[in-house]
């Protein structure tokens, strides 16, 4: 629909929506997580829940105790390689749509543990991961400021084109693999269709300049 | 059966399949709704059984041990029996001959138990 008529109607007192905006705007404000920790991380997502930050103003506040019912993983602390298969097959066992937010250093990259023998180097590797937060452990307020990152992302989502989101692609994967115990490390030790290392180009150390915590 | 008595059960009647109807037609509406709209993508593992991230493994009607099950019923038995024995001993002195041979072939019937459960080798654990 186009912008100005909708702003010019709305002038008039006449509120127009489109299906997209109404779909939206259901998905962003019904997110529910599953009930899912791994370390110290979970204490500061127990606590973005309560009542001092209280997640509930999103509409996320019905922490889903089976992966049936539960929209948004927050993987949230280290994941080590025991864990791994079983947070990947928890992912795959989640309804469409589904998003992922990496909590903390260690879910996105190890963290502390990177150099350890027995920690995976950022769960990215198995499972698409919609927003990641970096922090030891994050604040409760850097989780609310990744789940509305997370929200904006579903607004900003066409439901049809070539940047629809993957549970309205018929060609996107159903499920991802799951990793098995090797000898010496996980088999695959990647998902290469999904881990690949982003490159850091001018314009993002541009926008990194402008918003960069100097700023703010 | 006059047409009085349907007059009078005409409106309960329309009421009850107002209800039903009002209970009925959001679920329909809503399984309509995820026939046309729900994304699908089913696959094995969402599809499985156990949704713990672990993955299930063997039968679960498999056969397994009563040991414990026994243990337990004599448990319970001797269990019980001591809740008899306490206003049995507090009332001992004030008891009538009668109420004390009840007692007593109570207690037996117990022990005659105990010993049954003895020699049968429930009493060894495993």
């Amino acid at each position: 629909m186009d912008q100005k008529l909708k702003i010019d109607l709305s002038r008039q007192g006449i509120f127009t929506t489109t299906l997209e905006e109404l779909y939206n705007w259901g998905r962003k404000s019904s997110v529910w997580p599953l009930t899912f920790g791994l370390a110290c991380c979970a204490i500061e997502m127990i606590a973005t829940t309560m009542a001092r930050y209280d997640l509930a103003r999103f509409g996320a506040e019905v922490f889903r105790p089976s992966p049936r019912q539960a929209d948004l993983m927050i993987v949230a602390g280290t994941v080590t390689k025991k864990m791994a298969p079983q947070v990947v097959r928890l992912y795959n066992q989640m309804p469409e749509p589904k998003y992922v937010i990496a909590m903390g250093a260690c879910a996105i990259s190890g963290g502390p543990f990177k150099q350890g023998y027995n920690v995976l180097k950022g769960i990215d590797r198995y499972i698409p991961v919609d927003v990641h937060i970096p922090g030891c452990p994050p604040r409760p307020e850097a989780l609310m400021d990744a789940f509305i990152t997370l929200q904006k992302k579903i607004e900003s989502q066409h439901l049809t084109g070539a940047d629809r989101p993957r549970h309205l692609d018929r060609d996107a994967p159903s499920e991802f693999v799951v990793p098995q115990f090797g000898a010496h490390d996980l088999e695959p030790s990647k998902n290469p269709k999904l881990w690949h290392i982003l490159p850091v180009t001018p314009k993002d150390q541009c926008t990194l300049g402008e918003n960069g915590p100097g700023k703010n | 059966m006059n047409s009085g008595f349907i007059d009078i059960y005409r409106p309960i009647a329309i009421l009850m399949i107002a209800a039903a109807g009002f209970a009925l037609a959001p679920l329909a509406m809503a399984w309509l709704w995820s026939k046309k709209f729900s994304p699908r993508k089913p696959g094995p593992v969402k599809n499985a059984t156990y949704e713990c991230g672990l993955e299930s493994k063997e039968y679960s009607s498999i056969p397994f041990r009563p040991e414990y099950y026994l243990y337990a019923i004599v448990f319970l038995i001797f269990d019980v029996e001591a809740i008899f024995l306490l206003p049995f001993a507090v009332a001992f002195s004030g008891l009538t001959l009668g109420a004390a041979i009840a007692m007593l072939i109570f207690l037996l019937l117990l022990v005659e138990g105990l010993v049954w459960t003895w020699r049968k080798g429930i009493l060894t654990w495993v």
